[in-house]
């Protein structure tokens, strides 16, 4: 088997049929190709949008079937509800889980992640415990919502703690969330921010539980009736959602000789799967949550982002690369991560990384008035930007922070308020 | 040869005819200073990024306003300096920043609904169709005072509520006060005291009307904007959940004078321009005689190729690096709309006409939280007009090429437009 560059692909298999794989795929044919293309996915679904789930779909407003469109130039083979259960390089070739064998010229890797169980199996089997990630999660939830629920119990402080906790007061729904670091949304936005939001969630009803911890979850008959924290106290509830993360599916890959543990599938920063020892995979590429690569933004550290955005991006440059010959250059993936989330009557973008700032100000607006731009510093530089409701002047300081500027960029910039710069 | 100098010629009349040229030497260097201090960016990339900069302002654009004494104390030392404050403090919104602007901006933006906008297309297709059978038994006409001229103020006019009978009046005013969005028309003495006139009297104008619209509610965008009512709720049966926000009288009257100024210049140019682009290339125009579907995407290009808003002027206020310079805080902006919509480097063979062009984003409406609010109303005055216009002209030729322009350099278009034909089809 040659480890030099191969000849042009005819068989491309995409192994991951989400929002990664299926824009990997119609990046493919944009970029030209014609060859035969495979998706296989472990869902028995067609690829589908992930963001509705948490908010519309879990509120009733829209159908939990949230196809995304393909294009009639897609013509691609669907392998659904069947996963991957071994790679071999050498032999170019991805078996499934029915022990079918698939071989490829070009293999994208974008299987994503799943929701991090609740670490004790037996509460986690119990009726009215979930997790919420995919559609027939979210459908099953939303039906448990419609019947009325006395309270939802939502463990973890991340966004889907907070998106789901806004759907329940929508619906009017008695909730707890409890955040066992007492910092919510503090990976995402950093303390400062995180807090307001916690705030907010406050305002609107939610009852926030900032170090709460389970102990145990309390059943009857095999289904939840409540939790008892471990300061002891009670909470009656009939529906828990354990919102406490993500595990990356990359079990497929054990022998396969990738660098692939819980942090992620290891590519370079042209998407090519890299070994332990550093060397390129030939034609092994990673694209989406499960990618994880040196990060131009942030100094090259290996990071794996789980973003909507990156994950379409990420895709169309692995897809770029893996038509490639040896006269075009490689694309380097250098998008600079954003997210948005919308919850209690509010959308909240950030653009760049927060995590590890140092001082953060706010650029425009105040955070009383909930409508604001706050800049996120580190070491003097600007590295990230988020905002409530004023999103639109995020393209500018998305500019200023890939060209490095200092931190604050921007001064005297109109509806500037007096710039103070805090803790982040 | 520098560009320096190249904007000068820009505002020269007698560059009015085809700037584009110019345009094309500015380009070479995306972000040019001028010798008076103005920064003028040609390039669609950095005028795209630019329309979203918090640092570029709308507000206090340098104005050089000269005092000139009247001769009367109460005048000079009360009247005109209060007057001068209160226009200051309440200038329309596309002369604010946030979050002023946002606030009146939303406030139009609901009186200005889409199905009110909608339901204009019939009535200007009345109006057209009016206009066009007067020109039956003439061998000539001139397409803007007899056509473009006549149509946008009759449609602004109805969807602000001004009584058909103070139409002409509002024509007339509308004119003058155009001049007060021409930068290099601002700084002219005599234009100023015009439009100060002007100003004066249709503020009067105005005030009468909003309080006859708040004594009798009508089913139009005063009405909505001094009652705080939705379209189509004058009555006030259901009053907004948010709270029934109002304008006060200023901010009012700016903003009517705006929508009347906006809402009239610019379609009275792209409706010419676009007339005065086909006629040159008459196998467009027989294409659109033939296939009237084909009007909203030679609209689009219309708007990229002859867009009837040249450029913007907005002021940094805090310095911007870009494109290689920085443009320092205080500088005047000049937005060269029309240049970025020729940008090599955005639009393949940009000096080309061709409606069935990809991806056509130009600047034609602006962009970022300035961008045209009347740009639907637009684009139905537009192509209604320009089908009509191909339907019923037997044989239309252009009597003068290129035809005479009127001084505005932002607001370009032609003064007259001549146009022989052999007769009109029926409506």
């Amino acid at each position: 088997m040659t480890a030099g560059p191969s000849g042009p692909p005819e068989r491309i298999l995409v192994v991951g049929a989400s929002l990664a794989g299926l824009s990997a795929a119609h990046a493919l044919r944009a970029e030209g190709f014609a060859g035969a293309l495979t998706l296989v996915g472990d869902e028995p679904h067609a690829p589908y949008d992930r963001p509705p789930l948490s908010k519309q779909v879990l509120r009733g407003l829209f159908s939990p079937d949230t196809t995304l469109p393909r294009r009639p130039e897609l013509r691609a083979e669907f392998r659904l509800g069947t996963p991957a259960s071994r790679l071999d390089c050498e032999a170019r070739t991805v078996t499934l889980a029915d022990g079918s064998t698939l071989p490829y010229d070009r293999l994208l890797i974008a299987t994503g992640t799943r929701a991090r169980p609740w670490p004790n199996p037996e509460e986690a089997s119990l009726d009215g415990v979930f997790t919420l990630r995919t559609r027939d999660d979210a459908a099953r939830l939303s039906a448990r919502f419609k019947a009325g629920p006395k309270r939802v119990v939502l463990v973890g402080g991340g966004f889907i703690g907070f998106e789901v906790a806004s759907t329940c007061r929508d619906l009017d729904i008695p909730v707890s969330l409890l955040v066992r670091d007492g910092q919510p949304l503090a990976a995402a936005l950093g303390p400062r921010l995180g807090g307001l939001v916690g705030t907010i969630a406050q305002e609107r009803g939610v009852d926030l539980r900032l170090g709460a911890e389970i102990e145990r979850m309390d059943s009857e008959g095999g289904r939840l009736t409540g939790v008892t924290l471990k300061d002891g106290e009670r909470i009656e509830a009939d529906l828990l959602v354990a919102a406490i993360g993500a595990v990356r599916n990359v079990a497929w890959l054990e022998g396969s000789g990738l660098a692939a543990d819980e942090g992620g599938v290891l590519c370079d920063g042209y998407c090519r799967a890299i070994r332990a020892n550093g060397d390129i995979v030939p034609d092994v590429f990673v694209a989406g949550d499960v990618a994880r690569w040196p990060n131009p933004h942030q100094g090259e550290a290996l990071v794996a982002v789980e973003h909507w955005g990156n994950a379409r991006a990420q895709a169309e440059a692995a897809a770029r690369n893996m038509l490639a010959g040896p006269a075009t250059g490689l694309t380097r993936h250098d998008h600079l991560p954003d997210f948005w989330s919308q919850q209690f009557g509010l959308t909240i973008k950030l653009v760049g990384l927060a995590d590890g700032a140092d001082s953060l100000a706010v650029v425009h607006g105040s955070l009383d008035a909930r409508r604001f731009v706050a800049l996120y510093g580190r070491e003097g530089r600007t590295v990230a930007a988020a905002s409530i409701d004023s999103a639109r002047w995020l393209p500018a300081y998305e500019a200023a922070i890939r060209e490095g500027a200092p931190f604050p960029p921007i001064e005297g910039a109109i509806d500037q308020p007096r710039l103070r710069i805090e803790e982040p | 040869m520098s560009c320096t100098t190249l904007f000068e010629q820009v505002l020269d009349p007698d560059n009015r005819a085809n700037p584009y040229p110019l345009f094309a030497q500015l380009r070479r260097q995306p972000v040019c200073r001028q010798e008076d201090g103005t920064y003028v960016v040609s390039t669609h990339a950095e005028i795209a990024r630019l329309v979203s900069d918090p640092r570029i302002s709308s507000e206090d654009l340098p104005d050089p306003q000269k005092f000139r004494w009247t001769g009367h104390p109460i005048t000079d030392l009360f009247v005109r300096p209060i007057r001068a404050e209160i226009r200051r403090r309440h200038q329309p919104f596309i002369f604010r920043d946030p979050p002023d602007h946002d606030r009146l901006r939303g406030l139009v933006m609901r009186a200005f609904s889409p199905e009110r906008v909608r339901r204009m297309r019939e009535e200007t297709a009345d109006l057209t169709n009016e206009l066009i059978g007067k020109f039956a038994g003439k061998a000539q006409i001139d397409l803007v005072d007899d056509f473009s001229y006549p149509l946008p103020v009759t449609v602004i006019c109805k969807l602000l509520g001004v009584p058909p009978e103070d139409e002409p009046q509002f024509q007339g005013w509308a004119t003058q006060l155009a001049t007060a969005l021409e930068p290099n028309q601002r700084a002219d003495e005599e234009t100023q005291a015009k439009n100060e006139q002007c100003f004066t009297e249709i503020s009067d104008f105005l005030r009468d009307l909003i309080a006859k619209k708040r004594k009798e509610p009508q089913d139009d965008i005063l009405t909505d904007l001094a009652n705080g009512t939705k379209p189509g709720n004058a009555s006030g049966d259901d009053p907004d959940e948010d709270g029934a926000e109002t304008m006060n009288d200023f901010d009012l009257i700016a903003t009517a004078v705006l929508l009347l100024v906006a809402g009239h210049e610019t379609t009275v140019n792209l409706i010419t321009n676009s007339v005065l682009t086909l006629l040159r290339r008459p196998e467009h125009w027989e294409r659109l005689r033939d296939d009237p579907g084909i009007a909203p995407r030679l609209i689009e290009e219309m708007l990229r190729y002859e867009p009837p808003v040249q450029y913007r002027t907005r002021l940094a206020v805090a310095d911007i690096p870009i494109a290689g310079v920085t443009i320092p805080k205080d500088a005047p902006v000049v937005l060269l709309l029309a240049s970025g919509n020729r940008d090599p480097a955005r639009f393949a063979d940009p000096d080309r006409f061709d409606p069935d062009r990809p991806d056509n984003r130009h600047l034609g409406f602006g962009g970022g939280l300035h961008y045209c609010v009347g740009a639907p109303l637009a684009r139905i005055e537009a192509e209604v007009a320009l089908v009509s216009l191909a339907r019923r002209l037997k044989n239309p030729r252009l009597v003068e090429d290129p035809p005479p322009y009127r001084p505005g350099a932002s607001l370009r278009g032609p003064r007259h437009l001549c146009l022989a034909f052999d007769g009109i089809a029926d409506a």
